[in-house]
């Protein structure tokens, strides 16, 4: 059963884990803008 | 010259293999970090530490993923500087923001570890300073190429920086073992010196890094491969 009252700890633990959803968000959001960025920039370029 | 899967050396089939492989990655990853997490948060408090050894499954798979990215970039640019490999320059390219922003989250969740338990947010011990200059090694290797206008030169001196750069790592690992640190000695490949109900979610965990980072990975050297296209159109373009 999950377990989710860390108590006392709950000002480092939560900070930890939402700092580390956000960096994944951040990762993620770069990775696929970037990609999306030059796939349609190349395919402008290099025309129908 | 180094042999290497077709779908490594040839970027054709490397477009063809990633568009693939990257989202079955992620979805592995998906899937490792809901069950990791399941069994970190279903495991009971540590008698020592308390609530806090969740952050372990968040913080030491980072910390693990920032040497092990480290090692891929030194890699991909030995293999761009010594062989001018085709796909190794965007391969290291690619790997830099993702390390750094690994390396930057196993520093913050350190943090956030270390305060409750070691009574500090901060010590300039070996493993943490070697993990700071991991992380600023990054920084100078992202900088440097944004830096020079000649994308040829740019590779040549941020694939210099990373090789040097690779020296800290020994240090990173064994920083430890050869000074006193306020730090723990390497528990999760030791047998025995993590209980398995802490050692299996740890494990799942450190999967779902590596498979969400093969895929962003993938997802960013796409991109690279993109933008060069791009830039070779553009520049016909021009002369045209």
């Amino acid at each position: 059963m999950i377990d989710l009252d860390v108590g006392k700890y709950a000002a480092f633990i939560w900070p930890a884990y939402a700092i580390t959803v956000l960096a994944f968000a951040v990762m993620i959001a770069g990775a696929l803008n970037h990609s999306r960025r030059w796939r349609k920039r190349a395919e402008e370029l290099s025309g129908p | 010259m180094i042999p290497a899967p077709a779908f490594l050396s040839n970027p054709e089939r490397f477009m063809a293999f990633s568009r693939w492989a990257a989202p079955l990655f992620g979805a592995i990853a998906v899937v490792l970090a809901v069950t990791g997490l399941y069994l970190g948060w279903s495991a009971p408090p540590d008698y020592q530490q308390g609530a806090t050894v969740r952050i372990m499954f968040i913080h030491v798979p980072a910390a693990i993923m920032a040497s092990v990215v480290y090692v891929l970039l030194a890699g991909a640019s030995f293999l761009a500087l010594v062989f001018r490999h085709v796909l190794a320059d965007a391969a290291a390219e690619a790997a830099a923001p993702l390390g750094a922003a690994l390396t930057l989250l196993a520093l913050i969740t350190g943090s956030l570890w270390g305060r409750p338990m070691w009574g500090t947010w901060w010590v300039w011990d070996a493993r943490l300073t070697s993990v700071l200059v991991l992380f600023l090694f990054y920084v100078a290797y992202i900088a440097l190429r944004a830096s020079l206008d000649d994308e040829a030169k740019a590779a040549r001196a941020a694939a210099i920086l990373a090789l040097v750069g690779a020296v800290n790592l020994p240090i990173v690992h064994w920083s430890v073992t050869w000074w006193n640190s306020l730090h723990q000695g390497s528990s999760m490949f030791t047998p025995g010196a993590l209980a398995p109900v802490y050692a299996k979610p740890l494990f799942l965990m450190l999967l779902a890094y590596l498979s969400g980072f093969g895929s962003l990975w993938l997802v960013r050297i796409r991109g690279e491969v993109w933008r060069r296209r791009a830039e070779a159109a553009a520049l016909r373009a021009a002369r045209a």
